[in-house]
């Protein structure tokens, strides 16, 4: 039975609202807070899930031993961190930090999470954006280049697709590192904060990232190509360049928009990877030593604060995608 | 992606689009497909590496040879040795079982993980559905690395974390996945075709919606051990897994990790190992996937 | 900045009033490199094209018709290749011409308008992009200038607020719109020769009147026009050479008048008598195979019909739609009818007009907001799902895409077991069950084993009917069951559902767009515009005496056959 026919003009309907459309918009953020409430109530439960009882263990990490404690070593700590309240108010206190921008305060160094990892998120930061950057102009190069061409091309291109998004971080950062500063000496091999210390490690992010939105994004090329708009152009005069600049990649990029907010999340978890790798500061080795010593709130602090980024960016490609994609409007 | 998260959407199946003929194009199809061969072929090789290491091995894992240790491969010594002087080769034949039982493990959690979530918030009546699908979404919210590391934290390291860990790291995406499946089927016209001839909600369920949207899964299994294996080994690179001198592919990651300068092999040999099993995976998921629906289309 | 040239066109020709053809093709033949060897698309097509002429090319899907089009503007496809004894653009030969040259020549001397504006122009850039493409291509260099032209074009093709309509993407504007855009940028530099491919294909009668204005607007200025369609009526309006393709090779061509009036080929008298309308009433469509009793239709005895019983009513259907954006849609504004026993109700309404929901409506798929549909004299509408199944072996439907509507890990054969009635359970009963449907629409057995991707779209419409008729219903809602059928497949399958209407004493409510079927097939017609019933009565009184001036301008805008090609099909 046939629910819309393509060809079908939109019927008589009452003035749409605004431009923008609000409704969709609030709707939308009010989604993602209900989220960044979610994960902020699961991340305060694993705190609570280690095992023994939390005041030892904090002592215990601080000072790097594992031994019992007495009551009055334990006093300070449990009035620190709020210890014999009741949970609940435990969490309340813990939410209205958040809010605040408190996110704790770490076990072992016995300074605020945020301070901690204030020092090293820049550095992340610029890591995640210049990979992001690559990875964009990468996978826009390589697909327009052979999307659509003779099959053998094309299944070059897709095979080159499968391979690099399936590459572990680890192991292509230490192949690019082996080739290209050891070997041929073009990058510093440790840390270099500068611009040549960024680029292997941008790379290293950014070729398995292009790889794989380079699937879609050729997937979505090729389907594209064989679209009548695309003949229309021709007919009008257009050169294959033409077409395929000015009309299909745009199209060819909207999955790649799509999965953007994705991206992002995937390459801050991966620069944990990549920072270990090319021994370069950022929060991803605060992390790993964090899980390590079982420092809680770090832990928590980290992560909240990328699943924040991550909700947001996610919140932000939604709505920009329904403002530049006016048929997304209508569509549930 | 090595995804350290599982994306939104599981790029590399799914249909390729209707592509009206603009121009006309020509498919031709290769008489033998190289690529499956290949992956059979490998296939076979990690499976007897798993079960009878015996077989293809050259030395005993865990023999030390010092003065041996740290040389590059050699006919001796296919893939090198460590600093101990144990010989690489028989070491990645041996952590065969272990890397890939973890592997398996993982996907086995991760699968019916999102299988049941995915089904719950697809179908599971006004709150359920809208309870879980917020669920996923903030398991989502976390990258999924991210979240195995917190996992990690609580559990502490160890085989069977590692298990847990990448698998409830990866089950949120592929709930959304199965999710996004069932409800495709929900919605479609043949469902609604079993409406109109007046088949009850139970048994179009059944014979329609739950298999439409699974099958694609089986595919989905094997591209995940893969990629299980993939991150379990990220993790264990950071330290965070299976502790040396297991023969385990990411304890030798973990443990060659200290010498990336002078002795690149005992990283890249056993991460590229994991290249190609993970490849494997991804080859064999996808040619199974097509042989499924081999009666229905050309 | 070019200066517009007001000379009439045949003046300009060189040689005047002519002898030379704008176009001239002998022999052409286009193949393409498959992995089973050269495959042969089209052959032997030859013709002219003068100045101020239109030539057709008629045909069903896979004649190659839009392949010769495209060939012409050297856009065969990849891997094609092309041989042709002449191909020549005012005397110049083209047969291989390089693609620097080829761009010169698209869209300055050849006009191309494609088919259904919503894909054939890019739906993420403005309109008024897309015709000053045309302009940005050939020299127009000044941005201003373009604006300035773009504004007039779209001006003369008939779009109010141009300025403000060339700032819109292709989906904020209505079909008809959308179609003038998409010509207006095939017209935009005055070509010689305009070339369009199914331009009123997916678009309401209405529109499509209007388009075909415009074309001939454009064909009184001078310019040639080569017609692709598969509607013959269209092409009549037009056409003053026709061209009649069948499986890549011309069967028939010659004057418009001529090949309606006297067709030679079968091939073609089988096409022009597939044309359903009002002149078919009561007559086969399709040539007859072994029964050849010429099977009742609905000719007449629409009285008697109304004495018989009500198998499906409605009253008073309103149905409402929520977008995302909060905007709602009356889709249906209080809709009543009533089906009889073996009569079949047309309703017809352009897009928009809410018939399909009607139908939707109909068979209980989506909840009403208000009003009731009563099936048998059983509350249908209003009871819970629970009681509606047990009466749903009473109504069937048949949809436009049946393909989408069939599970695809299914053959045929477990579609049509699936839609057996519980009743029936030996295996032997089920497989006789299922050899008597096959038989009722005319499949032969070894369909059963086969899966629906790979049969034709006649024959997944006809395993369609027959899932429709497993459960022996008295009602079956058709929507736009054969609209996406070839001319001459619609008519077998037209043809078959009023023979089984016959032999079954099926009601059908049959939903579609197209006069021409309505008026072959209903014994009563529903006329429906913006989601109300604009009109109702027999198709004599609809179609001759049509009292409100929506279903007069609908009746009016009907393309019709030329005289003389009705006469001929009495033959």
């Amino acid at each position: 039975m046939t629910r819309t026919s393509s060809a079908e003009a939109p019927p008589t309907r009452r003035a749409s609202p605004t431009p923008v459309p609000l409704r969709l918009v609030a709707g939308k953020a009010v989604a993602a807070v209900l989220v960044l409430l979610g994960a902020a109530t699961a991340a305060f439960f694993a705190q609570a899930a280690i095992p023994g009882d939390r005041a030892t263990a904090i002592l215990n990490i601080r000072n790097g031993q594992a031994i019992e404690r007495t009551a009055e070593e334990l006093a300070p700590i449990i009035a620190e961190y709020h210890l014999d309240d009741p949970t609940f108010v435990q969490y309340l206190t813990y939410l209205r930090g958040l809010v605040a921008g408190d996110l704790g305060t770490s076990y072992q160094q016995h300074r605020p999470v945020l301070a901690i990892v204030a020092d090293q998120l820049g550095s992340t930061v610029v890591l995640t954006l210049t990979a992001l950057l690559f990875a964009w102009v990468l996978m826009i190069v390589w697909v327009t280049l052979t999307a659509g061409r003779g099959p053998r091309v094309r299944a070059v291109g897709g095979f080159v697709d499968t391979v690099t998004a399936g590459l572990p971080h680890y192991w292509l950062g230490i192949i690019l590192l082996l080739v290209f500063a050891l070997g041929l000496g073009w990058f510093p091999v440790i840390g270099g904060t500068g611009l040549p210390g960024l680029i292997l490690p941008a790379l290293t992010l950014a070729i398995p990232l292009a790889g794989f939105m380079g699937q879609a994004t050729r997937t979505e090329f090729e389907r594209a190509l064989d679209q009548p708009f695309v003949l229309s152009a021709r007919t009008r005069g257009m050169g294959e360049a033409g077409v395929r600049l000015r009309h299909v990649l745009r199209h060819a990029v909207l999955p790649a928009i799509t999965l953007s907010g994705w991206a992002l999340g995937a390459t801050i978890s991966g620069a944990v990877v990549v920072e270990a790798v090319f021994a370069r500061p950022g929060i991803g080795s605060v992390l790993v030593s964090a899980v390590n010593s079982q420092d809680m709130p770090i832990v928590i602090g980290v992560v909240m604060l990328i699943a924040a980024f991550y909700v947001i960016a996610n919140l932000v490609v939604d709505v920009a995608y329904v403002l530049v994609d006016p048929r997304l409007r209508r569509a549930a | 992606m090595t995804a350290t998260h599982t994306p939104p959407r599981s790029a590399g199946f799914g249909p390729a689009g209707p592509g009206l003929a603009g121009t006309t194009r020509r498919v031709t199809r290769p008489a033998i497909r190289w690529d499956l061969a290949i992956a059979l072929a490998t296939t076979v090789l990690f499976a007897v590496a798993a079960v009878w290491p015996q077989l293809v091995a050259t030395h005993n894992p865990f023999a030390m040879d010092l003065p041996a240790s740290l040389q590059p491969p050699s006919p001796a010594h296919w893939f090198g040795t460590d600093e101990a002087g144990r010989d690489l080769y028989s070491r990645v034949v041996y952590g065969t079982r272990e890397s890939l039982g973890i592997g398996i493990g993982a996907a086995l959690v991760s699968l019916s993980l999102a299988i049941v979530l995915g089904t719950l918030a697809a179908l599971g009546g006004r709150v359920a559905s809208a309870v879980v699908g917020w669920l996923l979404e903030v398991a989502f919210s976390f990258p999924a690395l991210l979240l195995s590391l917190l996992l990690i934290a609580v559990l502490g390291p160890s085989a069977l974390t590692q298990i847990l860990a990448v698998g409830i790291g990866t089950a949120p995406g592929y709930a959304r996945m199965v999710r996004g499946q069932i409800l495709a089927a929900k919605d479609s016209a043949y469902v609604e075709a079993a409406v109109a001839l007046g088949h009850s909600r139970g048994r179009i369920l059944r014979r329609h919606i739950l298999p439409n949207a699974l099958r694609p899964l089986v595919a989905v299994f094997a591209l995940s051990i893969g990629q299980s294996i993939v991150w379990a080994s990220s993790l264990s690179f950071l330290g965070l897994g299976v502790a040396p001198p297991s023969p385990e592919w990411g304890a030798l990651l973990d443990a060659g990790r200290a010498f990336i300068t002078e002795a690149g092999w005992l990283t890249v040999i056993p991460g590229l190992v994991i290249v190609l099993l993970a490849l494997t995976a991804t080859t064999l998921g996808r040619h199974l996937q097509r042989f499924l629906e081999k009666g229905e289309t050309a | 900045m070019t200066v517009v040239d007001h000379t009439p066109r045949v003046a300009r020709d060189d040689a005047a009033n002519g002898p030379h053809p704008r176009i001239s093709i002998r022999d052409l033949s286009v193949s393409f490199a498959t992995s089973a060897g050269d495959r042969r698309i089209i052959e032997g097509v030859s013709f002219d094209l003068h100045p101020g002429r239109c030539v057709a090319i008629v045909g069903e899907s896979g004649s190659g018709k839009s392949v010769t089009a495209r060939t012409i503007v050297g856009l065969s496809g990849r891997g094609a290749r092309v041989e042709a004894g002449a191909l020549e653009l005012h005397g110049r030969d083209i047969r291989s011409l390089p693609e620097r040259a080829w761009r010169r020549i698209r869209g300055r001397e050849i006009g191309f308008i494609l088919q259904d504006a919503l894909v054939s122009l890019d739906p993420l850039r403005p309109v008024g992009a897309e015709v000053g493409e045309t302009l940005r291509l050939h020299g127009w260099r000044d941005r201003s200038a373009r604006r300035r032209k773009i504004a007039e074009l779209l001006e003369a093709v008939g779009v109010p607020s141009p300025e403000r309509r060339a700032r819109q993407r292709s989906g904020e504007l209505s079909g008809g719109l959308r179609q003038r855009a998409l010509i207006a940028s095939a017209l935009a530099l005055d070509p010689d020769v305009v070339i369009a491919d199914e331009p009123t294909t997916a678009l309401d009668v209405t529109v499509q009147a209007q388009v075909l204005q415009l074309l001939e607007a454009s064909k009184r200025r001078g310019a040639s026009i080569i017609l692709i369609s598969h509607d013959l009526s269209v092409v009549a309006q037009l056409a003053d050479h026709v061209l009649v393709m069948r499986h890549g090779r011309v069967v028939e061509q010659g004057p418009a008048e001529q090949v309606f009036a006297s067709p030679q080929d079968p091939y073609t008298r089988a096409l022009i008598a597939a044309v359903p309308s009002e002149a078919t009433r009561g007559r086969r469509l399709s040539p007859t195979q072994d029964d050849a009793s010429p099977s009742e239709t609905a000719s007449g005895e629409t009285d008697a019909a109304r004495e018989r019983e009500v198998v499906l009513e409605a009253r008073g259907l309103v149905k409402r739609f929520r977008a995302a954006d909060g905007s709602e849609t009356l889709a249906v504004d209080e809709v009543s009818f009533a089906l009889h026993r073996g009569e079949t109700l047309g309703v017809v309404g352009e897009s928009g007009s809410g018939k399909s929901t009607t139908g939707r409506l109909a068979l209980a798929l989506e909840p009403a907001d208000a009003g009731e549909v009563s099936l048998l004299g059983e509350p249908w509408s209003a009871a819970p799902e629970r009681k509606r199944r047990a009466l749903r072996s009473r109504i069937a439907v048949v949809s436009q895409d049946p393909l989408s509507s069939f599970d695809p890990r299914w053959n045929v054969e477990r579609i049509l077991a699936d839609a057996l009635p519980r009743g029936i359970r030996a295996p032997a009963a089920r497989a006789a069950r299922i050899g008597e449907l096959l038989a009722q629409v005319g499949l032969p057995d070894e369909v059963l084993a086969r899966f629906p991707l790979r049969l034709s779209g006649g024959q997944r419409q006809r395993v369609s009917i027959a899932r429709a008729l497993a459960s022996e219903p008295d009602v079956i809602v058709l929507d736009e069951a054969v609209s996406a059928l070839d001319v001459t497949i619609q008519a077998q399958v037209l043809d078959l559902l009023v023979d089984l209407q016959a032999r079954l004493g099926l009601g059908y409510l049959f939903i579609s767009h197209d006069l021409g079927v309505i008026a072959h097939l209903s014994h009563r017609v529903l006329v429906m515009k913006d989601g109300r019933v604009v009109e109702e009565g027999t198709p004599d009184e609809i179609f001759h005496q049509p009292r409100e001036p929506y279903t007069r301008e609908l009746i009016a805008s009907i393309p019709a056959l030329p005289r003389g090609a009705a006469a001929s099909r009495e033959a």
